[in-house]
């Protein structure tokens, strides 16, 4: 379990930073190529000052109206990727690894902070899977892409938790956990998690459209 | 409850539905997705959340809660999401019912985008769905009737040349009955403005010119009109999604505009018309902006009362409410215009909630109101919420500057008998002006 264990946050951890990295620039430079072929008269209008004006309110939780009208959606979505966020760079046991691997770390907040952000993250994740259940506006249109992101990400808080308290048999736990953050960083560039680097561009389109062209807001 | 289940009869799908194969839908679907559509077509299909936030976003789906098949996501979702998933493999059958969503079940009235985190433009989405029907000839009869029109004979009601001409010289004749030195200028080169008018305005509501005549007259504007096709500034094409025809129709009333050498173009009451050359003409064009500046009537008249070139002899004493017209004020920013102008003219102004850039669509835009009474019922049930909206207000006089709004907020009015009468600021403005002897 431990080569396993020791193989998962090297050479696979490698190859899926690779992976996710490589696949954002490839995705990134080929939709830029195609929209400068076939979506000039869009691009055309893009500015950087309505771009960052929309980004800014939609950035802020209730600063745009699709916010302030859907305030469970608001709440779980802000507090999920916030809480990964913070995840991610402050985690103690994460900090350890940048440490070791690369010789720098990032402050880490205390593991009870941390706990209380990774159970918000659960009952994000929990809100968001009951939307997709329960609410009739989400069922209809939630296809198994929609599912694929949140299952990974509930399944990283999870396995977290459980390896930092050392419920479970370890070292799994913590085996579990790295492969599902792997396996996030890799379906990150090519399933609907591609989100996370398309929406800053949807966005500056839309502002660029809706505050430069309509003379309006989009928020 | 589905679009299998809500299916109208319309004659032109229907013929349609029958002549074309599952092979020739796959290809044309093929042709538009990797021939015309980019980058954000397939940015849009991959990064709509289906949050369904959109939801609160369309009249449609406000108004027939505990129905999620007309949310904003639930009709992309079953048009040009389903034609990408399934790699164009869609039957006759299904077009039609893609065709019914697009042509009918939505504005494009861009309310929802107030509503999306991610931004998505569902109403380019659904003008994707609608240039597929279109070059597989499943446009409703009526509304693919005014392309025709606008293919033949550059308006989009079949108005001949000659019969043009009559009507604003017959709308002159008339007027100068009331003011004897009024003109209504015909070609005249290099004055300030060139005025243009939706083609329902020789055809059925010529009051409007009479109107639009006696304000300029009374102002002491230098104007002209066109006597020549291209005279009509509306756009049904773009609104089927005949985009060849858009852009014909788009140069022909530039090319007017320009062989006029006038200063700018002003336009009447109309919101489409507004949006096809600020928006939409232009792009297909290739050109950035419109080679001749664009004027719509808000401004104007609001130029003209801030100048002092119109003044008022009255306000208008009963109490009135505004409807903001998508195209006009979500489309380019007139809200505050149009109040400005509404409070010169009225005295007591009641606001109808949601207003300006979040204000109802009045389910006639989009070229809805356009495919005609086969789908009438489909306006009137899905804008149970703007009837709600006028009826809260209390008030019995509406004011609306845009010609389809009239059309859709006059059926809402009826359907619903809320007492209200529709007003356009031409009628306020021609009501209460100081006249000429």
């Amino acid at each position: 379990m431990n080569t396993l264990y020791n193989f998962a946050v090297g050479p696979l951890a490698w190859a899926a930073w690779g992976i996710c990295l490589l696949g954002i620039m490839w995705r990134l430079w080929s939709l830029w190529r195609l929209a400068r072929r076939r979506d000039a008269s869009s691009v055309a209008y893009m500015t950087w000052g309505c771009a960052l004006k929309s980004l800014f309110r939609w950035a802020m939780p209730f600063g745009a109206l699709g916010w302030r009208t859907n305030p469970l959606l608001t709440a779980a979505t802000f507090t999920l990727h916030l809480a990964m966020l913070l995840a991610a760079l402050f985690v103690s046991a994460h900090n350890v690894m940048w440490d070791y691997n690369f010789g720098f770390s990032m402050v880490s907040l205390p593991d009870v902070v941390m706990d209380v952000v990774s159970v918000l993250a659960l009952a994000a994740c929990g809100v968001l899977a009951w939307r997709r259940i329960c609410d009739i506006n989400v069922s209809g249109v939630t296809r198994r892409a929609d599912w694929i992101g949140l299952i990974l990400v509930a399944g990283i808080f999870v396995s977290g938790f459980a390896s930092s308290h050392g419920w479970g048999s370890q070292p799994f736990m913590a085996l579990l956990h790295v492969l599902l953050a792997e396996a996030l960083l890799v379906c990150l560039p090519f399933t609907r998690l591609s989100h996370a680097f398309l929406i800053p561009f949807t966005r500056a389109y839309m502002g660029s459209e809706a505050i430069g062209v309509r003379k309006t807001c989009d928020w | 409850m589905g679009i299998e289940e809500r299916r109208i009869e319309d004659a032109n799908l229907e013929r349609a539905c029958k002549s074309l194969t599952p092979e020739r839908i796959t290809k044309v679907i093929l042709d538009v997705l990797k021939g015309e559509a980019g980058a954000k077509l397939k940015v849009y299909a991959e990064t709509c959340m289906r949050c369904g936030a959109c939801a609160q976003g369309c009249h449609y789906s406000l108004s027939h809660p505990g129905d999620p098949s007309y949310t904003p996501v639930a009709k992309l979702d079953k048009t040009i999401f389903k034609m990408i998933r399934d790699k164009g493999r869609i039957s006759p059958e299904q077009l039609y019912g893609m065709a019914q969503i697009a042509f009918t079940e939505c504005n494009m009235c861009r309310r929802c985008s107030h509503f999306c985190p991610v931004g998505i433009d569902v109403a380019y989405l659904i003008s994707m769905v609608r240039r597929i029907c279109s070059k597989l000839g499943m446009a409703p009869t009526f509304i693919q009737d005014t392309a025709n029109s606008h293919s033949a004979t550059f308006n989009q009601m079949w108005v001949n040349e000659d019969e043009w001409q009559d009507s604003l010289i017959w709308q002159e004749e008339e007027a100068r009955e009331e003011f004897p030195g009024l003109r209504i200028p015909l070609d005249v080169e290099g004055v300030d403005f060139m005025y243009s008018v939706i083609a329902p305005e020789p055809k059925f509501r010529t009051q409007l010119i009479y109107q639009a005549a006696a304000i300029f007259h009374s102002a002491g504007c230098s104007w002209t009109m066109p006597s020549q096709p291209g005279w009509d500034n509306s756009d049904m094409c773009m609104f089927v999604g005949d985009y060849e025809m858009m852009g014909r129709i788009k140069r022909a009333h530039f090319d007017l505009a320009r062989k006029l050498r006038v200063r700018r173009i002003v336009m009447g009451e109309c919101g489409h018309a507004f949006r096809s050359v600020y928006d939409q003409g232009n792009r297909w064009l290739g050109w950035r902006n419109s080679p001749v500046p664009i004027v719509h009537a808000i401004e104007f008249f609001w130029e003209l009362l801030n100048e002092g070139k119109i003044r008022i002899t009255h306000k208008f004493e009963e109490p009135v409410t505004i409807h903001d017209p998508c195209n006009t004020v979500r489309g380019r920013g007139l809200g505050d215009k149009l109040r400005e102008v509404v409070h010169a003219l009225c005295s007591n102004v009641v606001e109808m909630t949601p207003n300006r850039e979040y204000n109802f669509c009045c389910a006639a835009g989009g070229g809805v109101i356009n495919c005609g009474p086969p789908f009438k019922s489909v306006r009137m049930e899905g804008n149970k919420c703007k009837a709600d909206q006028l009826r809260a207000t209390g008030v019995h006089h509406l004011i609306a500057p845009c010609h389809n709004c009239h059309g859709g907020l006059e059926d809402i009015i009826k359907h619903n008998k809320l007492k209200m009468e529709t007003l356009f600021l031409g009628d306020l403005i021609y009501k209460l002006m100081e006249k000429p002897e």
